[in-house]
C-alpha cells in the first residue's frame, strides 16, 4: 500500500509537472467542446432558392414569400423556365429549384390539391435531407392555413434531386409527400423541441473526451516507461504489476473524470444543454465506461513499443469506434452486421447513456441495460488487458 | 553458499540468432566480476535472465542460490540492477528519483543511505535538480545509487561507464572496488579492456560464447604467439603491407600502433622483429619502427576471437 500511494504520487508529479501535458489535459478539452459544439450540426442556416414561377398567381407569391419570410430560404434567382433553374444548380448558385406549375391557384379552388416541384442539389445528401424537410414544413403549413381558409387543401411537393453520378440526367426522385394534409400530420420533436444539434452533439463529444483521456494518455504514458528503460528496472524490483497497473490507470481514471466535470460545466453555461438527470447517475456510468477505456489503452500499451506507435493505434481505434457510435450517423441506417459491430462499442452505449440522462432524465432503471454492458465489456477488456500485460512483463 | 551466480549450458534464441550458445561459468561470492565483449556479444542478453526478466531456452542458472524462474521475486528484491541505459525519470528531480526506487523495495533513503553515501554525496548538491538536465556521469552515479538504495546481495551492472567521461569512468571503477570491499558480489559487463583490468576474474564473451574465464592478467600472460609492435608513418598502408608478410598470422590496429602476431610459434620474438622491419623497408616503409611486446588482455581477445567460431547471425 504504501508503494502505491508513493507511485501515484510520482504519477501525479510527472504529469503536472509536464506543463503540455497540463495544457492538453485541461485547455484542449474545454478547447475542442467549445470547437465541435459550435460547428458539428447538421442544422443547414440559410439555403438559396431559385422561384420558378408560372402561375404568378395571389397564392403562388405568397407560398413564395411564406418560405422566404421562415428565413430559411432566401431568393437569389427567378424566371418562368425550370431548365435554367437546373443550371443554377448545376453551377452551384442555388440549393433549390422552386417550381410552380401554371394552374396551381385553381387546382387549389378546383381540386383542393395541387403540386408544387422541389429540385435539390444533392451533392451533400444530408444538407439536402435537411434543406428538404425544411421546405416539406413550411408548405405543409401553408396548406393547412389554405385549409382555415378554404377548406381541406392537399399540396404535393414532389422533389427532383440531381442524380450524383451523372450532372447531365436528372433523375426523378418523388417522395411521398410529407405535406399530404388530408390528415393533419403536425411533427413534435420530444425531449430536444426544438430540433437544436448542438444538444444532441455536446454529449457525444464529451465522451469522446473522456475516451481520448481515458485511452490515449494511459497507453502513452505507460509506453513510455518502456522507451525510458523503467518499465524493465521496475520489473527487478518486488513491487507488484497490479500495484504498478493500478498505479498507472488510478490518475487517468480521476483526471478523465475531472475532465468531464468540466466538459459539463462548458455545456451547462456556455451551450445551455439540458441537464434533466442526474448528474450523479452520469459519473456512474463514466466511472465504469473509463474502466473499459483504460483497459483499452493498457492493451494497447502492451502490444506497442514506442509512443508514436501507441498513439498511431489507439487513434485508429478511437476514430473507429467514433464513427461507428452514432454520433456523427444514426447506428439504424448502418448496414446490418455494422449495427451489430455497434453493440460491442462502448462509446456508442456510453453516448446513449449520456444523452438518454441528460436529454430525457432517464433514471438508473432507464439506462440499465446499457449500464451492464459497459460493465460486462470493462470487465472483459480490463481483464484481457491485465492478462496480456503480465505476460509481456514477466 | 560460496557462489553467488552459477550459469551452466544456458542457450537462448531470438529467432534465428542465437543471443547465448550454451553458456557457463560461475561468480564467488565477494567477487568483483567482469562480462567483457563487444557489441552484441550477448552481455545484455545474459543480464537479463540473471535479473528475471528472460527465461533461457535451455540451461540452468542460479543467482544468490535462487532459481531465476522459480524465486523470481525474492530474487528481485536481493539483487541491484542497472540496465545498459540508466532507467531514470527523467522529468523527477535526483532526490525524487532516489526516494521512488527505495519506496519501490519498500525501504526509505536513510535506511540504505550508508551504503550510498560516498556516491550520493557527490549528487547531494543538485539533489533538486532533474535527472535529464545531469551530465551523464552524475546520471550514471543517481543510477548506482538507485540501484543500491536497497541494499542488495548482488549488484549487477550492464555497460555501466558507456557514455561517461575518462574522469568519471575511473571514479565509477573506484567506487565499485570500495563496494566490493563492503562484501558485495558484483557483476560488471564492459566493452573496455582497461576495465577489465581492474577485476578480480573477467569472461571474455563473444557470438554468444564463453572464450575464456581467468584473472584480467593470466588471460593475457596465456597468449602464447610472438607479438610484434610497429610504429610507422601511414598506418592504413602499414596494415596492408604487413598482412602481405608470408608468416603473418593476424594484424590489427592497437592505438597508434600496429600489433602483428606470427604463424612461427616457437621463434624468438626478437628475430622476428627484424625481418619484419627489413620487409617494410623493402616495401617502402623505411620510417617503420619494430619492437617485441608482451601480450596484453586485448590481444588475447583478439587471438581468441579470430578462432572462435563466427556467430551465427553473421554467417547467415
Amino acid at each position: 500500500m504504501r508503494s502505491l500511494r508513493y507511485l501515484l504520487r510520482k504519477e501525479f508529479l510527472q504529469i503536472f509537472r509536464d506543463h503540455f501535458m497540463v495544457a492538453q489535459l485541461l485547455l484542449m478539452p474545454i478547447l475542442q467542446l467549445l470547437l465541435l459544439g459550435n460547428a458539428a450540426t447538421f442544422e443547414v442556416k440559410t439555403a438559396r432558392m431559385y422561384v420558378v414561377d408560372r402561375d404568378h398567381t395571389e397564392t403562388s407569391r405568397a407560398l413564395v414569400d411564406r418560405l422566404q419570410a421562415s428565413r430559411r430560404f432566401v431568393v437569389v434567382g427567378a424566371s418562368p423556365s425550370v431548365d435554367v433553374g437546373n443550371e443554377w444548380i448545376l453551377e452551384r448558385k442555388t440549393d433549390m429549384v422552386l417550381s410552380i406549375p401554371s394552374d396551381f391557384e385553381r387546382d387549389i379552388a378546383r381540386n383542393r390539391a395541387a403540386q408544387v416541384q422541389l429540385i435539390l442539389n444533392a451533392e451533400n445528401g444530408a444538407a439536402a435531407g435537411v434543406t428538404e424537410s425544411y421546405a416539406a414544413q413550411i408548405i405543409g403549413a401553408f396548406a393547412r392555413e389554405l385549409t382555415d381558409e378554404l377548406g381541406p387543401v392537399r399540396l404535393m411537393p414532389v422533389k427532383l434531386i440531381p442524380a450524383m453520378d451523372s450532372m447531365q440526367t436528372l433523375r426523378a426522385a418523388p417522395i411521398p409527400a410529407p405535406a399530404v394534409r388530408a390528415i393533419d400530420i403536425r411533427a413534435r420533436g420530444w425531449y430536444n423541441p426544438d430540433l437544436n444539434y448542438r444538444d444532441y452533439m455536446v454529449p457525444g463529444i464529451l465522451v469522446q473526451l473522456v475516451t481520448v483521456v481515458g485511452s490515449l494518455m494511459t497507453a502513452m504514458n505507460i509506453v513510455r516507461e518502456k522507451e525510458i528503460g523503467t518499465l524493465d528496472q521496475l520489473s527487478v524490483t518486488p513491487l507488484s504489476r497490479n500495484v504498478f497497473m493500478a498505479a498507472k490507470l488510478i490518475p487517468f481514471w480521476i483526471i478523465a473524470l475531472v475532465e468531464l466535470a468540466l466538459g459539463l460545466l462548458v455545456a451547462r453555461f456556455v451551450f445551455h444543454t439540458p441537464m434533466l438527470g442526474s448528474i450523479l447517475l452520469v459519473f456512474a456510468a463514466a466511472a465504469i465506461y473509463l474502466f473499459a477505456a483504460l483497459g483499452i489503452g493498457l492493451f494497447i500499451s502492451t502490444l506497442v513499443d514506442t509512443q508514436q506507435q501507441a498513439m498511431f493505434v489507439t487513434f485508429f481505434i478511437i476514430m473507429v469506434y467514433l464513427l461507428m457510435s452514432g454520433l456523427f450517423t444514426p447506428i439504424r441506417s448502418m448496414p446490418d452486421w455494422a449495427q451489430w459491430l455497434a453493440q460491442a462499442n462502448p462509446m456508442k452505449h456510453f453516448i446513449e447513456i449520456m444523452r438518454a440522462i441528460l436529454l430525457k432524465g432517464a433514471t438508473t432503471r432507464d439506462v440499465l441495460k446499457p449500464m451492464l454492458i459497459l460493465v460486462g465489456f470493462a470487465a472483459v477488456v480490463l481483464t484481457l488487458a491485465v492478462r496480456q500485460y503480465a505476460r509481456r512483463v514477466g | 553458499m560460496s557462489n553467488a551466480v552459477e550459469v551452466h549450458s544456458v542457450s537462448k534464441s531470438f529467432g534465428a540468432v542465437k543471443a547465448l550458445d550454451d553458456i557457463s561459468f560461475e561468480v564467488r561470492a565477494g567477487e568483483l566480476f567482469g562480462l567483457v565483449g563487444p557489441d552484441g556479444a550477448g552481455k545484455t542478453t545474459l543480464f537479463r535472465i540473471l535479473t528475471t526478466l528472460l527465461v533461457a531456452d535451455s540451461g540452468s542458472a542460479s543467482v544468490l542460490g535462487l532459481d531465476p524462474v522459480k524465486d523470481l521475486w525474492a530474487i528481485r528484491s536481493r539483487v541491484g540492477y542497472m540496465p545498459g541505459s540508466f532507467a531514470l525519470y527523467p522529468d523527477l528531480s535526483v532526490s525524487e528519483n532516489l526516494e521512488f526506487f527505495a519506496a519501490v523495495f519498500g525501504t526509505t533513503i536513510e535506511k540504505g543511505y550508508e551504503l550510498i553515501e560516498p556516491i550520493y554525496k557527490q549528487l547531494e548538491p543538485f539533489r533538486a535538480r532533474r535527472a535529464e538536465a545531469l551530465s551523464g556521469g552524475m546520471k550514471q552515479k543517481l543510477a548506482l545509487s538507485c540501484a543500491l538504495v536497497h541494499r542488495p546481495e548482488l549488484l549487477l551492472l550492464d555497460e555501466p561507464t558507456t557514455g561517461v567521461d575518462a574522469v568519471s569512468r575511473r571514479e565509477f571503477w573506484d567506487q565499485l572496488g570500495r563496494l566490493k570491499s563492503s562484501g558485495l558480489t558484483i557483476v560488471v559487463s564492459t566493452p573496455y579492456m582497461d576495465e577489465a583490468l581492474r577485476c578480480d576474474r573477467v569472461a571474455l564473451i563473444h557470438g554468444g560464447r564463453i572464450l575464456e574465464v581467468d584473472l584480467p592478467q593470466s588471460i593475457g600472460a596465456r597468449y602464447s604467439l610472438p607479438l610484434i609492435a610497429v610504429k610507422g608513418s601511414n598506418r592504413f598502408a602499414l596494415l596492408q603491407t604487413l598482412r602481405e608478410f608470408p608468416s603473418a598470422r593476424s594484424v590489427y590496429l592497437f592505438g597508434d600502433e600496429l600489433h602483428y602476431s606470427d604463424k612461427r610459434v616457437n621463434a624468438d620474438a626478437g628475430e622476428i622483429a627484424a625481418e619484419v622491419k627489413t620487409f617494410l623497408a623493402q616495401h617502402g616503409h623505411a620510417d617503420a619502427e619494430t619492437a617485441p611486446i608482451t601480450a596484453g588482455i586485448e590481444d588475447s581477445f583478439m587471438e581468441l576471437m579470430g578462432s572462435a567460431p563466427a556467430p551465427k547471425a553473421e554467417a547467415a
